[in-house]
């Protein structure tokens, strides 16, 4: 099958006072069109700095090397002109907070419009026509009296979906979606959820879901891909992840996530002993063999590769 | 039945707020915790639920006495703590302690985490050798799982979870009868928050301590607790066991929220009933009449409208506040 975005070997490094860090180290991701793929990992896995790395979007002390596609271009190295034609136009990103991605200081028909006029070349009065009609379709109530809002009049839930509605007004192959419900409340996150799974539907956009909650995955992922310390360490389809993951860190978050379907029990709750590691000062082998039942000399001494679909030497046969 | 730690009594906690712009703007109250009852025994966890605004941190800070409460009573063993002077609250303090959200904002960046354990038993305990202390702090770190060797460390070297584990000690050091935890392991790592659980979940069966669990992770909630309050508006909606609350939920407040929740497991996610709610919780400062769900509910009538729900009750502890319960 084709692809529409394909990450190849990248490698992002911030470069700190204290030292370079490797926050993402050889990950080659391919998103077919229309599917949805979950990205999972703690913070400081990478997973975020991936896609900011592929979307051109690192801060200043981070340097990215490997390859991007997106229709025949190399995203890392193609000029700001370029890049542009294709952010916010082919592929569009949204945050976790959109307090802080929305310009507080412009209305939300502005805002809105300024993406279609500079891309589409529209009129003022087009824009705006196309903007109240995008607010409408993600389901924004009273859509024509918010076109006329700013950003911090509206709750959560609200600003979110006036995001999605900007990110889909040029109708993106590829969405993006960092930690698009962590901000919002459960009830409101069930609503942002549902309307993601009615984009892919009807626009048959591709997304990219970066989260670090199992569940949200659970409900609309296709594959998935677990990072851990700036690497994949499995990945997947959804279902066989879930029903018989074969590292034992994606083994070790699923245990320990407590679920409402569970059977509750007097028993503690299973843990991934010790903590994250920090990317300065990363253990020899796998990162993961200091945390890892499973650990044996071999992984104390080499790191192993993502073959096939996961980077284990004591991986389940699959 | 354990002897009744806590009885809060019609607690309402109501900030003034400025509507209306301009010099002449006028105050209107924001009814963050509007009218509260229940108890808490020894040895039990009280689960507090409910999206944001709903006041549930509120209720732990006017338990605490962080927050003036506007009209209600809260009873510390008998002992009314909003009419109590400064003397008896600072005495309840020792019995009565608090972990908050953010584990590496609320400890004091220029303090080492020995002298953050150690400072409550200086504090209330001022003539105890520093050999005592030390050891005291010492033992507490181990037990809670720091390495005793890290107590002249300073808070932004120890991680998230660390440095949650500093503020445990620190509220247990004084072997507290009821500790409130506010969103305890809301900011951190999936991996981390699992380990932090099973501590208070170790410290409470050790010591038969009590613990007010306040959160919006419902799964998180469900596991540590015996019995779980759900807040809506600063008012309590359904307080029941923790098992009767999940598995037959009489609110239908409390239904949406679960059947929100997503569950980790892919062909259950999929296949399970959406009930969605439309629109987002109402603003505190100017809240629905009668029953503050009724607008985002789906089974309102006019009843609801007109007529604040009594918290009912709809068997033996199970108090369900809704007119419309039974069906």
């Amino acid at each position: 099958m084709s692809t529409v975005f394909d990450i190849r070997d990248l490698n992002v490094r911030f470069s700190t006072p204290d030292g370079e860090v490797a926050a993402v180290s050889e990950v080659s991701l391919a998103l077919k069109p229309g599917e949805c793929l979950g990205l999972v990992g703690e913070s400081g896995s990478g997973k975020s700095q991936t896609f900011m790395a592929a979307m051109g979007l690192l801060a200043r002390n981070g340097t990215a090397s490997g390859a991007v596609h997106y229709g025949g271009t190399n995203l890392l190295t193609a000029n700001e002109t370029d890049l542009n034609k294709i952010r916010g136009d082919r592929v569009a990103m949204i945050f976790q907070d959109p307090m802080t991605s929305l310009t507080p200081h412009m209305k939300v028909g502005k805002q809105l419009g300024e993406v279609l006029i500079h891309h589409r070349k529209m009129s003022a009065r087009e824009a705006r026509a196309a903007a109240l009609d995008m607010l409408k379709r993600v389901h924004v109530p009273e859509a024509e009296r918010r076109l006329d809002m700013y950003p911090h009049e509206l709750s959560g839930g609200l600003r979110q979906r006036v995001m999605i509605a900007m990110a889909l007004l040029c109708g993106p192959e590829v969405l993006i979606a960092d930690e698009p419900t962590t901000a919002l409340d459960v009830t409101v996150q069930a609503q942002i959820l549902d309307l993601l799974r009615e984009v892919r539907v009807q626009h048959g956009t591709a997304i990219v879901l970066i989260t670090h909650d199992l569940g949200v995955i659970a409900g609309l992922a296709d594959r998935v891909a677990v990072m851990y310390a700036g690497r994949i360490v499995e990945v997947g389809d959804v279902r066989q992840i879930f029903r018989s993951p074969r590292h034992p860190y994606t083994a070790g978050l699923l245990s320990c996530t407590p679920s409402l379907e569970n059977r509750v029990t007097a028993t503690a709750l299973t843990t991934i002993p010790g903590q994250p590691p920090n990317l300065q000062r990363l253990p020899a082998g796998c990162a993961f063999h200091p945390r890892c039942v499973k650990v044996d000399d071999r992984c104390r001494a080499e790191r192993p590769a993502l073959v096939g679909d996961t980077a284990c030497f004591k991986a389940e046969a699959a | 039945m354990g002897e009744t730690l806590l009885d809060v009594r019609d607690l309402k906690v109501h900030f003034p707020v400025k509507v209306g712009g301009g010099l002449f703007g006028r105050f209107a109250p924001l009814k963050a915790v509007d009218g509260i009852d229940f108890t808490i025994i020894a040895g039990e966890t009280l689960g507090v639920v409910g999206e944001s605004g709903c006041g549930k941190s509120t209720l732990g800070r006017a338990i605490l006495q962080l927050t003036p409460a506007t009209a209600g009573s809260v009873a510390w063993l008998g002992c009314d703590l909003t009419k109590a002077d400064k003397d008896d609250i600072r005495a309840c303090r020792k019995e009565l302690q608090v972990v908050f959200q953010d584990p590496l904002a609320s400890l004091d960046p220029r303090m080492t985490a020995g002298s953050i354990i150690a400072e409550p038993l200086r504090n209330f305990h001022p003539d105890l050798p520093p050999e005592t202390v030390k050891a005291r702090v010492a033992a507490m770190m181990e037990k809670v799982g720091l390495l005793p060797a890290m107590i002249n460390r300073y808070p932004h070297e120890f991680s998230g979870g660390q440095c949650q584990r500093i503020g445990i000690a620190r509220a247990m050091i004084l072997s507290p009868k009821l500790i409130i935890c506010d969103e305890p392991v809301s900011a951190l790592d999936v991996s981390i928050r699992a380990q932090v659980i099973n501590l208070l979940m170790d410290l409470q069966r050790e010591y038969g301590l009590s613990l007010i669990f306040i959160s919006h992770d419902l799964a998180v909630v469900r596991h540590i607790s015996h019995r779980v309050m759900v807040l809506y508006l600063g008012r309590i909606m359904e307080l029941a066991e923790r098992d009767a609350l999940y598995a037959a939920p009489k609110h239908p407040y409390t239904q949406a929220l679960l059947a929100s929740v997503p569950i980790p497991d892919p062909d259950r996610e999929r296949a399970k009933t959406r009930v969605i709610l439309t629109g987002d919780p109402p603003s505190p400062l100017n809240p629905p009449s009668g029953c503050v769900f009724r607008t985002r509910c789906w089974k309102a009538t006019e009843t609801c409208a007109t007529t604040v729900p009594a918290l009912d009750q709809a068997a033996h502890g199970h108090q369900v506040a809704c007119h419309h319960w039974r069906g």
